[in-house]
């Protein structure tokens, strides 16, 4: 089989993201893959590594957003795309979302697209269900566990309530939560040789779409205002003197 | 004229999630200051029981779409009833709680009605006559205004984000029923099964959140029973004493259980509790992190608690810095009597 996983690159999320002249900037930290992603990634390895067939890691971001593929061919996808156009900068969820599923159907042959759950810098997660509505395939989304036969796949998806039973055929667009299993740590091998990989560059053209119109502007990001927190340390006697003084301070802020 | 306000009722098994009286009535002020109305939409197999509610929590409107093959949730089939009822009514904003379902359905009808969508938003008002909404981006180490420029405007508001809504039980309206658009046979997903979690106050409806960390499994007052030999299982052992402890005090205050991703990591507790970066979003009334450190991916998911309380022994822990009320000392000496006092000035 063939699956396609989109990863994205962003900052780290240990990274102080902060404000400076209207851009967001984050430092010396590293640009990394969507930490999401990474579970992703292992979902679809290990559904070839069961089923055989290759994994494709598809991403789109600037020409520089390569290290999330490169750690995607580390873990074991075989191939890794870059889709980047200057046309695409500010391109909002719904812009990206028809740019990877033209993308998949240009791949062609995909059986499965798998996505992160969500972002860790825009914190949308609608982009599974924005391209599987896209591709007209079914969306089983916050999959925790996956097994496949016959061309039928069966999943459990983590909602609010519990856990949902679920299935539907091949071809599939799914998201991964983490309940699924911790993803795997590259090999020395496959950092050797993701390090020696040229990975493609598409543009649009290559797509063979042109830019979709974006609709959603972000005109101004900010930083949350401070919030005067005046610390107290609750301190001086015996435990149950300290939790008793805790319990009145607790019990003067009204919030129980 | 139709209305422009329309708002999606979340529900789960005939039962609304209270994120979405929160959209009903954030929608009804925004219907307001457009001199429109706010139609209410609800899907399932028996959901007309909810039109009542939306009425009193603010809508002029119930569409309802009652079908068996709605029964089950079922994101392509949802999103076809929604996309069609409100872009032939030709809706202007369509609201959503950002629940598993909200979020979901919001990307399908975006895609649907050609638009975009405007994601876990948690403030949203008219600036000149347009939509500008506030959402956090970079798990709240920032904000973010957004807008969208194409109609209908797809927005998901964040549970507790907006004020708490009052049910006027006098108000009433028209329910019109609509038809399921796709045909059983023709919807590609089918529900085989459900499991329900152990039936604990979710983290994300709740004022009250007392968490634990790593420093739970930290106990060493306690001895585990002798058939415990391996050291990971007496470590799980003594963090679940010590969750036991949190949990007396989250059940008396009738809040939830969190915890931090080393705990989750370390089969402390389920994944369902993680609070952070990469796991839940949280922002209760009161916060108390009990052998948590205070990492910035902890932090990202609890900051804006309105009052945080830090137990740890470490008196340079970070999250010292982001609580109100700290208290330096071992959790397994605090958390009993803080229970106890507690439960006297509750007068229960
Ligand atoms: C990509 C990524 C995503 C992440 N996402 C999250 C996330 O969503 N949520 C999250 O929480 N973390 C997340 N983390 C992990 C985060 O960086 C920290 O490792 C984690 O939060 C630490 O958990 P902790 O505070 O429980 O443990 P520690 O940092 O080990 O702290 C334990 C604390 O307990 C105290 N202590 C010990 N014994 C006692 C005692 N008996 N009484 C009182 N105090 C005691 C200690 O002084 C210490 O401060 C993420 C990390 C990465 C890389
Ligand atoms: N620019 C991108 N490149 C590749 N994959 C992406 C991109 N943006 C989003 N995704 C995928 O979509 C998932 C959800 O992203 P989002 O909807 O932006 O929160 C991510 O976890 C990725 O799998």
């Amino acid at each position: 089989m063939k699956i396609v996983v989109c990863v994205k690159q962003v900052p780290d999320s240990a990274a102080t993201v902060v404000v400076e002249d209207g851009q967001v900037t984050w430092g010396d930290s590293p640009l990394v893959i969507n930490p999401w992603d990474e579970y992703a990634v292992e979902a679809a390895l290990r559904l070839t590594e069961e089923h055989g067939g290759d994994v494709v890691a598809l991403g789109l971001g600037g020409e520089d957003a390569k290290e999330a593929l490169k750690h995607a061919l580390a873990m074991g996808c075989s191939e890794a795309l870059l889709i980047s156009d200057p046309a695409l900068a500010g391109s909002d969820t719904q812009a990206v979302s028809r740019v990877l599923a033209a993308a998949v159907q240009k791949i062609g042959d995909a059986d499965a697209v798998v996505f992160g759950k969500q972002a860790i810098d825009s914190d949308t997660g609608v982009t599974p269900a924005m391209v599987a509505r896209l591709l007209d395939w079914p969306a089983l989304t916050l999959v925790s566990s996956i097994s496949l036969a016959d061309g039928l796949v069966k999943a459990d998806r983590a909602m609010e309530e519990g856990r949902q039973q679920v299935e539907a055929k091949l071809p599939i667009v799914l998201s991964i939560v983490k309940d699924y299993g911790e993803p795997r740590y590259p090999s020395f091998m496959g950092i050797r040789k993701a390090s020696r990989a040229e990975i493609p560059l598409w543009g649009l053209s290559d797509v063979g779409i042109d830019a979709p119109a974006s609709v959603v502007t972000w005109p101004e990001v900010f930083a949350p205002p401070v919030r005067e927190i005046t610390n107290e340390i609750i301190e001086g006697g015996s435990p149950e003197e300290i939790a008793a003084k805790l319990a009145d301070k607790i019990m003067e802020e009204k919030v129980l | 004229m139709a209305n422009k306000v329309w708002v999606f009722v979340d529900q789960f098994k005939g039962e609304a999630l209270t994120a979405s009286w929160e959209v009903v009535a954030v929608g009804r002020k925004l219907a307001d200051e457009l001199g429109s109305g706010v139609t209410a939409v609800v899907i399932g197999g028996s959901v007309e029981a909810l039109a009542a509610p939306s009425f009193h929590y603010g809508a002029d409107e119930v569409v309802a779409a009652e079908d068996a093959s709605l029964e089950d949730y079922r994101a392509g089939a949802y999103a076809s009833v929604l996309s069609k009822a409100a872009g032939e009514a030709g809706a202007e904003v369509i609201l959503f709680p950002t629940t598993t379902r909200g979020r979901e359905l919001a990307g399908m009808v975006a895609i649907d009605l050609n638009t975009g969508v405007l994601v876990d938003v948690t403030k949203l008002g008219l600036e000149d006559g347009e939509l500008l909404a506030t959402r956090p981006v970079y798990a709240g180490k920032l904000l973010s205004k957004v807008k969208c420029a194409a109609k209908p405007q797809v927005v998901t508001l964040r549970g507790r984000a907006f004020e708490k809504p009052e049910a006027d039980e006098s108000r009433s309206g028209t329910v019109t029923k609509v038809d399921a658009v796709v045909a059983e046979d023709a919807i590609k997903t089918k529900v085989t099964g459900y499991e329900a979690d152990d039936g604990g106050v979710s983290l994300l409806d709740t004022s009250v959140i007392i968490s634990g960390g790593r420093g739970v499994s930290n106990n060493t007052k306690m001895d585990p029973p002798g058939e415990l030999t391996e050291d990971s299982e007496i470590e799980v052992w003594k963090a679940q004493q010590g969750f036991k402890l949190i949990g007396d005090l989250a059940d008396l205050l009738g809040g939830a259980v969190g915890a931090s991703r080393a705990a989750v990591d370390s089969d402390y507790i389920p994944y369902a509790a993680q609070v952070g970066q990469t796991g839940k979003l949280v922002s209760p009334d009161l916060y108390i992190a009990a052998g948590i450190s205070g990492a910035i991916q902890h932090l990202a998911g609890m900051r804006s608690s309105k009052v945080i309380v830090a137990i740890n022994k470490d008196v340079d822990a970070p999250i010292f810095k982001y609580a109100r009320f700290g208290v330096v000392g071992d959790l397994y000496d605090i958390l009993p009597p803080l229970t106890a006092a507690l439960k006297e000035r509750l007068g229960k």
